[in-house]
């Protein structure tokens, strides 16, 4: 059997690489992308975790089903939003977001 | 299944009820002749056609709402000290204090309808009147998920259901470039910040093996290294909802963006819902002594961060919607305070923070977007001359910042003082110290305005202004609460009797 470490290893590699695309990312398409991967690796330590340590439950799977169709609908609404900036800059990089700084 | 454990849920259900009576309105009052008329514009109303889409759309949900807001306020059974009710198997919990957040909360958003009503009647605004208050009401009704969660599960669904519909109603503008890259900042970093706030409840799932609140508590008795992190992450994610200094850096931005209605309600709501949430998690879950220790010691730092550079940066800012953003910053740190130790006078106090906080913090914006329609101007060099134009608008917006700032004959001073009070009680004098400090320095830019407003002299002041109905109504009545709060103490008294802490 695989060990629980392996995978929460995995999951932790996909956590950091998310954070690490969401700063260094120019399109906005891409930051969504990191997001993501963000989200996935909580779901996999909620499905690991119930599997593994805790399996007379199923309180961490129905949380991921959950948290996936969360993520479903904010993904949903922020392209919809990026679909109207498009129409109005006709780019979707992050660099066309700075008619307001300090 | 017992029905009878929906009787709970009364505040939901009954939102519920009005965001779908809405929607029908909405549904049968946009017949094709109407919206011709609405988008053409109603001038022509004087010849005896008047929009009748306008006229429903904007006064059902309003007296929908108030029904609502009275209702909810109709206690059940009266009694002394905080009752808990469970329903669901403890995922949906209930207690008195819940239903005065909400109460609250309920009283913020028929402000902000009643102030939006200028803003919807606008030509270009109108066909999207009844799409404005449905989404605010759905963003409520998050804020009551979360409030009364029992359960992780329902605390994120809560969370979430308040912020998606959040950056739609922020990005309202559609043609404006300004208010859809604020909904693209918001809606990114509250993406992000909720991924690190599921991967926190993750770790802290793999520590305790369950998700319901009071079920953890007697899991997590011992910090390691993974809970540590899972509480850190669940305190980021929260800040970033109430916008605490590290995970400030959307705030200021976003409120520039968006229509003033949204920004009001974006800085009294969102934020008051997701402090309040934050204690019942902290009190509920971290309760065993080394926990207490580990989020007392970074809530402190997170407060004392948030009030001081909240602070210096409201100093240099020339737009007044992104000076309010640093004031309501600094205005989330004071209402932490209350969050220290634990305490249930620290809950008291906090809820009733929250309350005065949101009609001085109201009246302010109704008043900056009356004068935002009428003459487009949003920076506080504009307000140079204001008392010489709008004598009455000048006034009521100097008694609101003067409640903000903390000046005794107003309940902004009350309400500071109860949480510097909470606060001390618990043994954490140098923070409460350091915010008395930055009470002074928020002093000298809440009269940066004041002073703008009757001492400057300016050429080409702005011209009279001839509000709305409604949001005279919404001005009025922050005002006569800011200044009723002020010399009538018996609302503390009364919650004095629910608070819970550990």
């Amino acid at each position: 059997m695989i060990q629980i470490e392996y995978i929460l290893i995995i999951s932790a590699i996909m956590m950091f690489a998310g954070i690490y695309g969401f700063l260094t990312r120019r399109s906005t398409l891409a930051i969504l992308l990191s997001i993501e991967l963000m989200l996935n690796s909580a779901d996999i330590n909620f499905a690991v975790f119930n599997r593994m340590l805790f399996p007379t439950g199923s309180e961490g799977y129905v949380f991921a089903l959950f948290t996936i169709a969360i993520a479903a609908a904010e993904s949903a609404v922020a392209i919809a939003i990026m679909i109207n900036l498009y129409r109005l800059y006709k780019k979707i990089s992050v660099g066309e977001l700075n008619k307001m700084k300090w | 299944m017992d029905y009878s454990q929906f009787l709970n849920m009364r505040e939901e259900l009954s939102l519920l009820l009005v965001i779908l009576l809405i929607f029908i309105v909405d549904l049968f009052v946009s017949g094709e002749k109407s919206r011709a008329c609405c988008l053409e514009g109603c001038e022509a109303e004087a010849g005896g056609k008047s929009c009748t889409r306008m006229v429903w759309l904007t006064r059902v949900p309003i007296i929908l709402m108030i029904a609502h807001t009275i209702l909810g306020m109709c206690p059940g059974e009266i009694s002394v000290g905080a009752t808990w009710e469970y329903s669901f198997g403890k995922m949906y919990q209930h207690t008195e204090m819940m239903v005065f957040m909400k109460s609250i909360l309920n009283i913020g958003a028929v402000l902000v309808m009643l102030m939006a009503y200028p803003n919807l009647y606008k030509a270009e605004n109108r066909i999207k009147a009844g799409e404005f208050y449905s989404l605010t009401l759905f963003t409520l009704l998050g804020m009551y998920f979360m409030i009364s969660a029992g359960h992780f599960l329902m605390f994120f669904i809560g969370l979430e259901l308040a912020s998606i519909p959040m950056a739609a109603l922020i990005a309202f503008k559609k043609k404006d470039e300004r208010s859809g890259e604020a909904g693209a900042k918001f809606i990114l970093l509250a993406l992000f910040s909720s991924a690190l706030l599921l991967y926190g409840i993750s770790l802290i799932y793999g520590q305790a093996g369950t998700l319901y609140f009071d079920e953890m508590a007697i899991y997590l008795h011992r910090p390691n290294f993974i809970s540590i992190l899972g509480l850190v992450l669940v305190i980021t994610g929260l800040g970033f909802k109430i916008s605490m200094v590290p995970f400030h850096l959307w705030t200021a931005d976003t409120y520039e963006g968006a229509p003033t209605p949204v920004t009001a309600f974006l800085s009294v709501l969102s934020k008051g819902a997701a402090a309040f949430t934050l204690m019942v998690i902290l009190v509920k879950i971290f309760s065993s002594g080394p926990f207490i220790e580990y989020w007392n010691v970074s809530m402190q730092v997170l407060i004392v961060l948030s009030i001081t550079v909240a602070n210096l940066f409201a100093i240099r800012q020339n737009n007044l919607k992104r000076f309010m953003a640093f004031s309501a910053i600094s205005q989330a740190g004071y209402l932490v305070l209350g969050l220290l130790g634990g305490t249930a006078q620290g809950m008291e106090s906090m809820v009733y923070y929250l309350a005065i906080y949101t009609f001085a913090n109201l009246g302010a914006f109704a008043i900056i977007n009356e004068l935002e329609l009428a003459s487009g101007k949003v920076c506080i060099s504009d307000y140079n001359g204001l008392y010489s134009t709008n004598p009455r608008m000048a006034f009521c917006m100097t008694i609101c910042l003067f409640s903000l700032a903390g000046i005794p004959p107003f309940a902004g001073f009350f309400s500071k003082f109860f949480i510097f009070m909470a606060a001390f009680k618990a043994g954490y004098v140098w923070t409460v110290f350091i915010a008395l400090v930055n009470t002074v320095i928020s002093l000298y830019y809440y009269l940066l305005i004041v002073k703008a407003m009757y001492i400057k002299s300016n050429p080409s002041p702005i011209a009279k202004v001839y509000p709305s109905l409604p949001g005279v109504t919404a001005i009025i009545l922050c005002v006569v609460a800011t200044i009723l709060f002020g010399v009538f103490s018996a609302p503390f008294n009364f919650l004095g009797f629910y608070g819970f802490g550990m």
